[in-house]
């Protein structure tokens, strides 16, 4: 009987096997992770979903520096995750906290395990808090940073309202590579946006880790026109590095001397969110490189890292990347799980920035597998116009929103 | 001549693949064929009902969208974005993209 039944399961393994779908593991429910797990369920494949991801809503960091201006709602900033779950993915309130690539498992903080045919890294960033001495976790309570949306931007809104006219609001912006690189100078001109109608004595210090930014010449003609002397930035070379800060005094130093703030947002260096580590995945920059076809791990087969926390050669670290590179990674992923051979991918960047409600700038690209990384297809992208008439800045503002209610729509609706 | 070749060439590939797909046991189970290069990154704006400012994509002709791209591309046609997204991809694969997209993925 033993014999028979053991004779029985050989015969019929091989069948259930073929049959059983594959199981894709998510971490991480951002952008990135959200939209890859969508994108695999749509993938017309057979495909188990699991998107782990502790908390129960997710907040937005585009559109987060209106919410610092007084223009939006913090509220509007969550998305939950029914769409998923309506998707029919497995979502799982947990965080990962080990991997192990070889094995393909998945180790959770509730002591569960989760096994994976693939995983899908999108852990997003980790805030270098101690990167700056005097900052620390304790430091970011007194100068947010609000860099990972929610409570911080909060706090930051709080902070501005309470200010009195006339006060220093200083913004310290780190070096390359970083989440959102226009989004200190998109801050910067919001916040100046909401001084100039409110505290209109008051002045905004960018105090720089470098000597050159993201759409600066678009945010330095915007500043000109719309809040003459009123932002003051510092590059580098001219001492902007904050080298220490002072929580008790808001005091921030750098190479050239020391600033006190009425209001003080330091923006920390970055790295990969600590579950890359952990993996395996990030290599010693703290980031995570990656096959530009598949956006598999270079260093953990079986891996996929994708959004913030990839080394994506040229694209920037955007909602909008992070979204393309989902959707482009849940399709190599499905043709991997079939056996097959991913074709190189294209992938489109669009980020715009508000220089004030109704003043819009963008810049695109489009990229490509190259030697190893993805480069930008020469001859596309760059950036709006300088000098553009003021219905072009307006029409990009829209857009701009129209573009947040899209991709959380496909991404969380 | 060269770029109708090239494009012939390319839609053969394309139904060969999806013949390839169509024959495999697990058929039911496939997409139907997989996205063009690129094609994936368009939803990013353009919502498939497209209420908003942003023009919807589905149920558009493949033609219409192809050209479209053509005249963004050669700046014939005005944007903001459109035109220095265009430029990033030949006719070839902006076809690619339009059939894909006039399919209903």
């Amino acid at each position: 009987m033993a014999g028979l039944a053991a004779g029985t399961a050989a015969l019929a393994a091989p069948r259930v096997l073929a049959q059983a779908p594959p199981h894709v593991a998510v971490v991480g429910g951002g952008f990135a992770g959200a939209s890859a797990s969508r994108a695999l369920k749509r993938q017309g494949t057979d495909i188990r979903v699991t998107l782990v991801e502790s908390k129960a809503r997710y907040a937005a960091c585009p559109f987060s520096n209106a919410v610092l201006a007084g223009l939006r709602d913090l509220d509007a900033q969550y998305f939950g995750y029914d769409g998923m779950k309506r998707d029919g993915i497995d979502v799982v309130a947990a965080s990962a906290t080990a991997i192990d690539a070889e094995a393909r498992r998945l180790r959770l903080d509730d002591g569960s395990d989760l096994a994976f045919d693939r995983l899908i890294l999108a852990p997003g960033i980790d805030l270098m808090l101690d990167a700056i001495p005097g900052y620390g976790a304790s430091g970011a309570e007194v100068m947010p940073h609000a860099w990972q949306a929610g409570e911080q931007t909060a706090l930051l809104r709080r902070q501005l309202e309470a200010m009195d006219d006339g006060g220093l609001v200083v913004i310290a912006a780190p070096a390359n590579p970083f989440r959102c690189p226009p989004g200190p100078y998109e801050r910067a001109s919001l916040v100046a946006h909401y001084l100039k109608a409110h505290k209109p004595r008051s002045k905004l210090l960018i105090l720089d880790a470098k000597d050159s930014f993201s759409k600066q010449r678009l945010f330095e003609e915007a500043w000109e026109e719309l809040y003459p002397g009123l932002i003051e930035w510092v590059s580098l070379s001219f001492g902007g590095r904050v080298t220490e800060v002072d929580a008790a005094t808001k005091t921030l130093t750098t190479e050239f001397g020391s600033h006190q703030a009425a209001v003080a947002n330091v923006i920390p260096p970055q790295r990969a969110g600590a579950i890359a580590a952990a993996a395996g995945v990030a290599d010693r920059t703290g980031w995570c490189p990656i096959d530009p076809v598949t956006f598999e791990s270079r260093l953990r087969p079986g891996i996929h890292v994708i959004g913030d926390a990839a080394i994506a050669g040229a694209m920037p670290k955007s909602a909008f990347s992070a979204n393309a590179q989902a959707k482009a990674c849940a399709a190599a992923v499905a043709t991997l799980l079939a056996g097959g051979q991913p074709a190189a991918p294209k992938l489109i960047n669009t980020c715009y920035s508000l220089a004030a409600p109704d003043y819009g700038i963008s810049i695109a690209g489009v990229y490509e597998p190259r030697e190893g990384l993805l480069a930008e297809v020469a001859g596309a992208g760059g950036v709006s116009p300088l000098d553009a008439p003021a219905d072009v800045r307006a029409s990009e503002a829209v857009y701009a929103e129209a573009w947040f209610d899209t991709i959380t729509g496909e991404v969380f609706g | 001549m060269a770029t109708t070749r090239h494009r012939r060439l390319m839609r053969g590939g394309l139904a060969l693949l999806a013949a390839l797909w169509a024959a495999s046991p697990h058929a039911a189970q496939r997409a139907p064929l997989p996205a063009p290069a690129g094609a994936t990154a368009c939803s990013g704006c353009h919502a498939p009902a497209g209420n908003g400012p942003v023009p919807g994509l589905a149920g558009r002709p493949a033609a219409e969208i192809a050209a479209a791209m053509a005249a963004f591309r050669s700046g014939e046609r005005p944007a903001t974005v459109m035109d220095r997204i265009a430029k990033g991809f030949s006719d070839e694969e902006a076809r690619a993209i339009a059939e894909w997209i006039a399919a209903g993925p």
